[in-house]
Parts: C-alpha cells; structure tokens; sequence
C-alpha cells in the first residue's frame, strides 16, 4: 500500500474501496469481545471457515471477527450482513444451519434469533431487540461491523474522514472551538469540560504532549477495554486531531496490563496507520509529525489518577502529585500534557464528522452527549450500553436491562466504582448525568454500574470496596494510607457481628477526613461507597450491630445453614461438596448440618434440587 | 542463574536504550521470561539505567505485575470484580484455596499452582469467573472447582513424569561426567 499524500487520495482510495466492496455479499460477523470470546466465539469462527471451505464457498461468503457488540449476556453473538439478521447464544454446531440459510436465500436460522422475554416473539435485526433499542450508539456502533484489524474497514465507514477535514478546512483553535461548543466533558469520571483543557493546554508553550488514559481500573467496567479493543482506529483518529489542534509530535496511550488484545489490536491500528500516511511524519502530505506509543500499565489502580500515570510513564511509582500545576500546564517530562479518557478521544471524530451543535443537542443541559455504561451484576442483560445522558435509571435497569433475576426485588444500583456510590431503588426515576449522580452522593467515574438485588448486603459491599482500596491506596498521604485501613477494620468488624453502635459515627467522621485531606481523587473519593450506604442503607447497619442480623444472608459470621426436613429427598449431593464434613445423613435419609462443623461456604445451598437448604440469620446464630 | 539466563537478560536490555522511563516495560519483558524477577537480574538493570537499586525495587514492589518469588505453573487468577464479587467469587476463591491447600493467596507447595486475586477480567456477563493461565471459565460454581482444577492437575501429572524420565537422564549424565 502506497502511502496517501494528500486528503484528495484519502478520499479517492475511500470510492475506489467502495466500488470494489460488493455490498451485497453476504458476511458473517462475529463477536470476539471478551465476553463472547470466553464463551466460545473462536469455535463459532472456526466452525464458520471449516463449514464455508467444506462447501467451497470461502470467496462467496465473507467471515469476520469483530469487537463488542455489547450484548455480553447472550454471547456469543454474530450478524449476517447485509441483512444484519442477528443471531445470539451461537455454537460451532450451528454452524452449518447458518451458511446454509445464507446461500439459500436467506431464510433467518429461527432458533439462534433472539427471543423477546416478555412477548415471546423471536426478533430479527439487532435493533429490534430491547436491549438495542433505547440505545444511542454513537462511540461503539461500528464495533459490529468492523474488523478491527483491518483500516480498510475503518476508511470503508467512513474511518479518517474527520481527520481530512480537519487537516483540509480547519485551524487549531477552530477544532478547540468545535470541541468546547459541543459541551464534550472528560469521559474518564470527573467531567472536565475537554474543549478547556486544550485551551489551557494551548497556552503554554511547546512541545506539548497528548495521553490517551486507558487504565481502566474500576472493577466491573470494561468499555474502554471494548473500544480499543473493537475500533482502535477510532480512539487514534481522535488523538490525531486532537495532536493537530494542540500542536504535539508525540503521543501516548497507556493501557491497563489485564488487556493484552487491546495493546495488540492498538499496536496493529497504529502500524496500518502509518502505513497509510494517516500517522507519522508528513501526515497526508501537510506536513504534520505524530507519533503514537504504546505503553501497558503495570498492574496499579492509582495509575488511572492522571498525575500517578504520568509518573508511571515516566518510569517512577505511580504516586500522584498534588495539582496545581495541571498537566496541561506541566506533565509529563514537565511539560504541558492533555490526558483525555479513550472514550474522550474516540468522540472527537464523532464531534467533527457530525458538527458540535447536532453533538450538543444530546444529552442533558450540563452533560452533553452519550455514555457509555457497562450494566452487570444482578441484572438480566448484563453487557455494554451506549446511552444519551439523561436516561433515568429505571430506562436502563427494566427497559435496557431487562430487570432482575429470578423475580427478586432491585436494592441499589452501585455506579462509578471505588469512587462512587450506591442509589437506592427508590431513586430509580433519577436521570442520569454528572451533577445529577453527585446530588445523590455517587458520580459519573468511568461508567460501571453494578445492580445488586435483596440478596446482596450492602455492609458487605461497603467493606468489599475498601478492601479493594485499602490494596490500592499508593500509600503516600496518611489520611488514604490509614483512613481507608481502619474504615476496612471498622466495616469487617460490622460484618463478623462484633460491631458498636459508635462505629457509624466514626465511619462518618472518617470519611469527612478523608475527603477533606487526601491528596488525590482516589482518596477523596474511596469513603463514598461506605457513606451512600450509610446514608441509604443505615437500618443495614444497625441490624448487623444491635441484632447480629445479616437481612441479605450474606455475611458469613451471622448466617447459619439447616435442613428443612421435609424438602429433602436425601440424595447426598450436599454431602459430596460439603468440605468440613458437616453434613449427616445416610443416602435416602433426611440429612442434617452440623453447625459446630459448618463451615458456611454455602456450596450445599448451590447444588440442592429440592432447594432443601435453607439459609438463616439473627437470633439462631448465638445457638452455635 | 545460570550464565545462559544471565544472557538471556543481556538479550532483553539490549532492546531498550537507557532511559529510565524504559524501567517498567524492561521488567515486564523480564517477568513474561521468567514469571518473576531475579535478584541478579534487577542489579543488572539497575546498573544499565544508571539508577540506585532501591528505585529499580521500588518500582518492582509497587507493581501488581511484578513478583520477587518464583510463580507456579499454572497462574490460577479468581476475578474479584464487582460483579463477580456479588454473584459469589468470594467462595468460588476459598473453595479454590481449600482444595489446593493454600491458606491465603499464593503458590502451592509444589509450584504447580499460583492462586492470584484480580480486579476485573472485564467478563462480567459470565461471573463469577476464573482464569486459568490463558482460558476464561465462566459461571463457576464451588461444585465445579474441583473439576477445573483437575483439567490442569492429570496434565501436571503427565508433565512430572516428563520430568522426572530427564532428571533421571540428567543424573545419568552427572554420573558418567564424574
């Protein structure tokens, strides 16, 4: 491929591609998101080209491998094209039914066609499907129909066109201007408006560097993984122009160590990019210099705070340092730097190829444009959703969702990680956007919304993220180092049954100090799981401390195991997995648990048909 | 070390100039060769750098990706995430704990396993989860753990037969030397 010289050969190499595409040929697409992946879509791809070589038909039907669709819940998931007839839960065992109704006609394979929950109904094309159909998917929309390993597929939807644009009609502060029209705000968790920080960043002097933040540490999201991962090119395009309005030469992309394929479908991207006289020197002939590198992380939460990632990059600890100076003023080597969110950059394009205004015009009054969430936990249609700021919480869990399981009640919905907060089922109408969530005492954070039903304890939650905290603090100022220790202690404590009234108090007192006096977000922010819940869910807390009593059954110290003995059909398989032995009861008897050898693992509970094991808390435990 | 590993190291620096913010990838590429991070080895790239060992065993200590102790065989990584969290992990991890014999976290007494605690594997859809070297299993139970583990145990079996047939072989070797 000869390098592009100028944005006129973009463009006619992008007709000639179209014309030697044949858009009707039949393709099948399928997912290879990490999702899909673990459940077997490089089977389903392997079934498809063995099937399609046995018949001969390898030329005539194209096969893919694609990012994320999203719908993580019903993987692996494929699209034929160009019907986009979309099918779902695929084995490599189907695949012969689908290249046969492929080259007969297309008639839809009727049970690998999603089947509406409610109405019964199987539904073809992916839009139709509910968990598709509230969704605004400007970012991750052409995840299902891309290679991301290929740029001809990127340039074949229209891929760089933002970028000749940008390099053939606009200046700088043009593009800065188009950016802080659109009302586009960090994507990363604290929603700095982006256009500001360029033009902040613009004032100092060169050289001037960019960073893409793909540290995706908050457990329970994974959409920046999906993005770099599914379009690469979209996030190097963006960086691109933004390297143009700010006059940088060199770029960086840090991303997390637990995503091998993200560095490696960035690193492909970055290649053909160069390649094609898109990246580099002399970029398409205007003599624009950029260099993008790739840098994986190294296993640290703290690396996603934009201070401690410049310091990691720079080969140091990833110990954050207290601001100001910005990085726009001084970052990294000291000098001025611009760290946007992936999800950042990749909207840039979108902001170009579709103007600031029509951008602006989604979204709330404050928060503009879509988000993108990944909705897992105790939820229906676990998966990635790609919404317009301002759908209430209820839209996403019951339309988009697709409610709870096993008819269980909703309890709270956890949004922004670590950092955030746990809303109460009885907010469920709230609209989500930045300052609607802070209101409530959450945020925005990067995106990750975990539900969590009746069973799940919320004083157990609360010590679940700070733990994880505790782990992550870097260590460096006191009030995170030993703030987040003790509340740990403090929580652990509740859970075991051992707690004082005079704890909730402490727990309030600390979490003031701690976001008082830390010197990064990690440690302002890690006390508001534990004083939403608190907030939220104090009755929680005061079951556990005054009555010894876990309502969810969750915590082990205050819940015991027992037999009702008129539901056991005595097959032993809780005896088999029992692992301290505690179960008694020959084959076709009535078993029973032996509490003083119970080790309360719980594995009984999972395996009784009968559902003979019943759980218990309160007043029973003090029996032991 | 022997002196081929210690080469072996050489190989790996000589890919990188001498930039301290080189620091990081260059121990990466050392703990993808040899799971962890030798001591010989860390002076070596303190020396290459030019900076004190301190800050190369800052760095190393700080990392989640990086360890001074020699790994198992097989990395066994239970997803903490939150969504694995509140649909079971925390059993599924001590059931795993239970049946290699581990009281907390870490490397069985054999070396075949290494049980490590991650943060999101980024399957939520499929919790709780549980990777074992490079494959995903999903929706795990405590009842299934013993079955995973398993799959990794009769190929550790076989492998110690392997390995056992060459230390013989070596011993022969040292004999016929000596």
């Amino acid at each position: 491929m000869p390098r592009l010289k100028s944005v006129e050969e973009l463009e006619s190499f992008r007709t000639g591609l179209r014309a030697t595409r044949d858009p009707k040929r039949p393709c099948l697409t399928v997912c290879a998101g990490s999702g899909c992946t673990a459940a077997g879509a490089h089977d389903v791809l392997a079934g498809l080209r063995k099937t399609l070589a046995k018949h001969g038909l390898q030329d005539a039907i194209g096969v893919k491998s694609t990012g994320c669709h999203g719908f993580c819940e019903r993987g692996p998931l494929m699209i034929v094209w160009p019907e986009g007839t979309f099918y779902n839960q695929v084995t490599a065992n189907d695949a012969a039914a689908i290249v046969a109704s492929v080259s007969n006609g297309h008639v839809p394979v009727e049970k690998l066609l999603y089947r509406d929950p409610v109405s019964g109904k199987r539904v073809i094309r992916e839009e139709e499907v509910p968990f598709y159909a509230r969704q605004q998917r400007v970012l991750f929309g052409n995840n299902g129909r891309i290679d991301p390993k290929d740029i001809e597929d990127y340039l074949h939807v229209g891929g760089y066109g933002a970028l000749a644009r940008v390099l053939s009609t606009m200046s700088p502060e043009q593009i800065v201007d188009a950016v802080t029209r659109s009302g586009l705000r960090g994507r990363g968790g604290a929603g700095f408006p982006t256009g500001l920080k360029w033009k902040l960043c613009r004032e100092n002097p060169a050289p001037r560097y960019l960073i893409c933040n793909g540290d995706e540490g908050d457990p329970g999201a994974f959409m920046d993984r999906s993005l770099l991962e599914g379009n690469p090119h979209s996030v190097v395009e963006g960086m691109i122009i933004g390297a143009f309005a700010l006059g940088a030469q060199e770029a960086y992309v840090y991303v997390r160590a637990e995503y091998p394929l993200a560095c490696e479908h960035l690193r492909a991207a970055i290649d053909q990019a160069e390649e094609y006289g898109l990246l580099g020197d002399d970029i398409l002939g205007t003599g624009m210099k950029l260099r993008i590198h790739v840098v994986k992380g190294a296993g640290a939460f703290v690396c996603g705070e934009e201070t401690a990632l410049i310091a990691s990059l720079e080969g140091r600890v990833g110990e954050p340092h207290p601001r100001p100076p910005y990085p726009a003023q001084k970052g990294l080597w000291g000098r001025p730097t611009v760290i946007n969110n992936v999800k950042t950059w990749a909207s840039v394009p979108v902001i170009i190829n579709w103007g600031p205004e029509w951008y602006a015009g989604i979204g709330t009054e404050k928060s503009k444009g879509t988000m993108v969430f990944s909705l897992v936990g105790k939820i229906n249609n676990t998966g990635l959703v790609e919404v317009p700021m301002g759908i209430t919480l209820r839209e996403m869990i019951y339309d988009i969702g697709g409610g709870i399981p096993g008819g269980k009640a909703l309890k709270a919905i956890q949004i922004g990680g670590p950092s955030g907060g746990c809303i109460p089922a009885d907010l469920i109408d709230l609209p989500i956007d930045y300052e609607r969530l802070t209101e409530a005492g959450s945020m925005m954070g990067s995106g990750g919304m975990v539900v969590v039903d009746e069973t799940t304890c919320m004083v157990d939650i609360a010590r679940y993220f700070m733990e994880f905290l505790e782990d992550e603090s870097c260590g460096q100022c006191f009030p995170c180092r030993k703030g987040t220790q003790r509340m740990r202690q403090i929580l652990t404590r509740i859970c075991a049954g051992n707690g004082v009234e005079e704890d909730i108090p402490l727990l309030e007192d600390l979490g003031w100090l701690m976001k008082q006096a830390s010197l990064c977000a990690l440690g302002q922010t890690a006390a508001n799981p534990v004083l939403t819940t608190l907030r939220y869910f104090r009755d929680e807390y005061l079951a556990h401390i005054r009555e010894r009593r876990c309502p969810a059954k969750v915590c082990r110290e205050l819940i015991f195991y027992e037999i009702e003995p008129t539901l056991c059909d005595g097959c032993h398989a809780c005896v088999r997995v029992c692992a301290g032995d505690a179960i008694l009861g020959a084959k076709e008897e009535v078993h029973t648990i032996d509490r003083a050898r119970c080790t309360r693992c719980g594995a009984c509970l999972e395996v009784c048909q009968p559902k003979a094991v019943q759980v218990g808390t309160g007043e029973l435990v003090c029996r032991n | 070390m022997t002196e081929t590993e210690l080469q072996q190291t050489d190989t790996i620096l000589g890919h990188f100039d001498d930039q301290r913010a080189n620091l990081i990838p260059i121990l990466q590429d050392i703990q993808g060769k040899y799971y962890y991070l030798p001591q010989e080895v860390l002076t070596r790239v303190a020396r290459k750098l030019r900076i004190p060992l301190t800050d190369v065993y800052q760095v190393a200590t700080f990392y989640r990706c990086f360890s001074l102790v020699p790994r198992g065989r097989h990395q066994v990584q239970v997803c903490l995430g939150t969504a694995c969290h509140v649909r079971g992990a925390p059993r599924v991890l001590d059931r795993i704990l239970t049946d290699l014999k581990l009281g907390a976290p870490g490397t069985t007494r054999d070396r075949q396993f290494t049980v490590l605690t991650v943060r999101c594997v980024g399957c939520c859809g499929l919790a709780p989860v549980v990777r074992v070297d490079d494959k995903t299993h999903p929706h795990l139970t405590q009842a299934k753990v013993r079955g995973m583990l398993n799959k990794y145990r009769l190929k550790q079996q076989a492998q110690e037969e392997v390995a056992a047939t060459e230390e013989a072989g070596d011993r022969d070797a040292t004999a016929q030397v000596s």
